[in-house]
């Protein structure tokens, strides 16, 4: 920070030049609508954990544990069996497994996008919608582990990824881009939580303060068996929440420390979101078979994981907007902020797919544009259709205001956008395997029984894992979602009431 | 009360906290805290805070990391037990460098968690703090300024005057 001489003669030569000039105020819808109060902020998020339960959870809990006891049945058959009940066959060894491995853990792209890049890029809008992305993360990290885990087979033997001794005394090999993938894949899921994690101590914090509040005040209502429930339950909340925050205490102090490690975790978190799933990308862009042999797949594949990260952000938040009442907190701005990240992703991966054609052509080697045209007119012709159609035709309908206000159809439009990102991988993987270097060994790869179950069933997994999480944390930043307020500015109004809209003149000393 | 931790005032708004912050750190006191359940820019420098040391965690743990993948590529693949890969040499710092580069990320990131930790020094679950009303409300939209009883400028009556004086309401007395 400058100097104060220096910032008021700035000051002063800037007033006088704003004053001449008059520039038009440009409007910026505010990012917390109907002028709310940090009170208000608080109350609204801290009440969807400490209210009773509502229906709607226990059905989708319900529904959510049956599904996920399809992935527990699925992976009982394959380990008392063996690999032999996947619907692998030679050539195509990598089935669905790794299909699902890709697309679970692109999704957890979008969450490491928005708390990381998105705050280097300051985008205020990012903080009501973080905490939930970042939870979606983690839980996708979760479904993602789980296929390779157990497609080495003797998934006992899982360990052997890990530098840690074998019986064999033999170490891991780290040439292989599989081995890299077990490191980037582990460490992404442990400075997920790490971040997540830190982002949420000041939050659970007041979640403690607020029970403490509660039982001082000791004005509970109802039946004597009702309040002594209420009572219980906010000594549960004191001592959980305590425990978590680890003593938060909201001082000054507390958040110099904690603004700095926020911003030096989103600049490691971003290249590290980067390598994640230019490193899954490897696992096919190294290896010799045409198809998968190109150089385009890192960023290919970065740009379709945001892609279909924004896709889950959408289906989970719009939802959750509505059965919250969360309207003036994720407000029009934000949908059309994530449709347009969408929009812009999407027009990536199908700039992506139309140049692997051009390249196909434009190298002149007959196996390679072989290996593409047969991807789209060979045999998987129509899972190359769903793909095509689904991320290149889909995002496009985003440039319309109209389509981005209508959110029943923006929700219908992001589950598109993951049924088209879940064939781009299986188009990927199977079409290059199916049809390899000798046409007497080509085959053709359908699932079973088994590898459905086991993949319907992580999202039942992901659902139970994120129902938990919207019962027991808090699901947005309060802290972060106050400091885009215009009551948090200290230069400003302080009102409460902000004029919202962003002031070109003031815009820039408004950052971090 | 026999023992004080401190006086807790409140503060109107934010822009009130901050010049209240700007005259403590003026008025030359050193055992105090404003207390917002938000980040307030540029709330460090009004407190005459120094920049935080938590990035020195990072590189630490930054540079561990990257030694420790470089390290163990080459005992595990080249030394402890020679691995023939393609006849390959067993040993580049170009191969191994996707290990490094996530164990690098890794650490820092342990670091930079711990060094949050320690700078704050968490986890510290009790405070005379959070046995005050005063306090517990800053968790919705209050907005604290607590100066404590062991810093040298502290005078139980002088300070609540001084308090008052740059804008401080409901001042409190926090036992120890």
């Amino acid at each position: 920070m400058a100097t104060t001489n220096q910032d008021s003669s700035m000051d002063a030569t800037q007033a006088a030049l704003l004053a001449r000039v008059q520039p038009a105020e440009l409007y910026e819808s505010p990012l917390v609508a109907n002028d709310r109060d940090f009170n208000w902020v608080t109350e609204k998020i801290c009440r969807i954990v400490e209210t009773k339960t509502p229906l709607w959870w226990w059905v989708c809990m319900a529904v959510a544990l049956v599904t996920a006891s399809f992935t527990g049945l699925g992976l009982l058959w394959l380990v008392s069996t063996g690999v032999g009940v996947w619907g692998l066959a030679n050539p195509i060894n990598w089935g669905w497994a790794i299909v699902n491995f890709v697309f679970w853990i692109g999704i957890g792209h979008a969450g490491t996008l928005i708390s990381a890049v998105l705050c280097l890029l300051k985008q205020g809008w990012r903080t009501s919608i973080n905490r939930a992305a970042e939870a979606m993360t983690i839980f996708a990290v979760v479904c993602a582990g789980i296929f390779p885990l157990f497609h080495v087979g003797r998934v006992w033997f899982a360990w052997w990824l890990f530098p840690i001794p074998n019986s064999n005394v033999i170490w891991p090999q780290f040439r292989s881009p599989l081995e890299w993938d077990v490191f980037a894949v582990s460490t992404y899921g442990t400075v997920s939580v790490l971040f997540w994690y830190m982002g949420m101590m000041p939050d659970l914090g007041v979640l403690r303060d607020r029970a403490v509040l509660r039982l001082k005040a000791g004005s509970y209502e109802g039946t004597k068996i009702a309040k002594q429930v209420a009572v219980g339950m906010d000594h549960f909340r004191k001592n959980f929440y305590a425990i978590l925050a680890m003593g938060w205490r909201n001082a000054g102090n507390h958040w110099r420390n904690y603004e700095m490690a926020y911003l030096v975790l989103a600049g490691l978190s971003t290249p590290l979101v980067l390598s994640v799933h230019t490193i899954v990308s490897f696992d096919f862009a190294l290896a010799v078979l045409p198809g998968w042999h190109t150089t385009i797949f890192p960023p290919y594949f970065v740009a379709g994981a945001i892609f279909s990260g924004f896709g889950m952000v959408l289906t989970l938040m719009l939802p959750l907007r509505a059965l919250y009442g969360l309207h003036d907190l994720i407000t029009q701005r934000h949908i059309d902020n994530m449709c347009k990240i969408c929009l812009g992703t999407g027009s990536i991966v199908g700039y992506a797919y139309i140049m692997e054609f051009f390249i196909a052509w434009y190298g002149a080697n007959p196996f390679e544009s072989y290996a593409f045209i047969n991807r789209a007119f060979g045999q998987y012709w129509w899972a190359y259709l769903i793909m095509f159609s689904c991320n290149v035709f889909t995002p496009q309908l985003f440039w319309f205001k109209k389509v981005r206000a209508n959110h029943a159809f923006v929700w219908i439009m992001s589950i598109l956008i993951n049924v088209g990102m879940w064939f781009e991988r299986f188009v990927i993987t199977v079409t290059s395997l199916a049809n390899d270097f000798l046409p007497s060994s080509w085959g053709y790869y359908s699932p079973t029984m088994v590898d459905i179950l086991t993949f319907f069933g992580t999202f039942g997994l992901f659902s139970v894992l994120f129902l938990l999480f919207l019962r027991f944390l808090p699901l947005m930043p309060i802290a972060e979602v106050k400091f885009v307020m215009p009551a948090a500015d200290p230069h400003g109004h302080g009102s409460g009431h902000g004029h919202g809209h962003g002031d070109p003149a003031q815009g820039q000393g408004d950052s971090h | 009360m026999s023992e004080k931790y401190g006086i807790i005032a409140s503060f109107r708004d934010t822009p009130a906290l901050f010049h209240a912050a700007e005259k403590v750190r003026d008025a030359g006191y050193k055992k105090w805290d404003t207390y917002s359940s938000f980040p307030v820019h540029g709330m460090p420098e009004a407190q005459g805070q120094a920049r935080s040391k938590v990035p020195i965690f990072t590189f630490i743990g930054g540079i561990t990391g990257f030694c420790v993948g470089l390290l163990m590529v080459w005992w595990m693949n080249a030394y402890d037990y020679p691995l023939i890969i393609r006849g390959q040499p067993y040993f580049s710092p170009v191969f191994p460098f996707p290990i490094m580069y996530e164990l690098t990320i890794l650490l820092a990131a342990f670091g930079t968690l711990g060094g949050m930790f320690l700078t704050n020094m968490l986890p510290q679950h009790y405070s005379p703090l959070f046995n005050s009303q005063t306090f517990l409300e800053v968790s919705g939209d209050r907005l604290c300024i607590a100066i404590e009883a062991h810093d040298g400028l502290f005078d139980a009556v002088e300070t609540r005057r001084f308090l008052e004086e740059i804008g401080g309401t409901d001042i409190e007395e926090v036992s120890a």
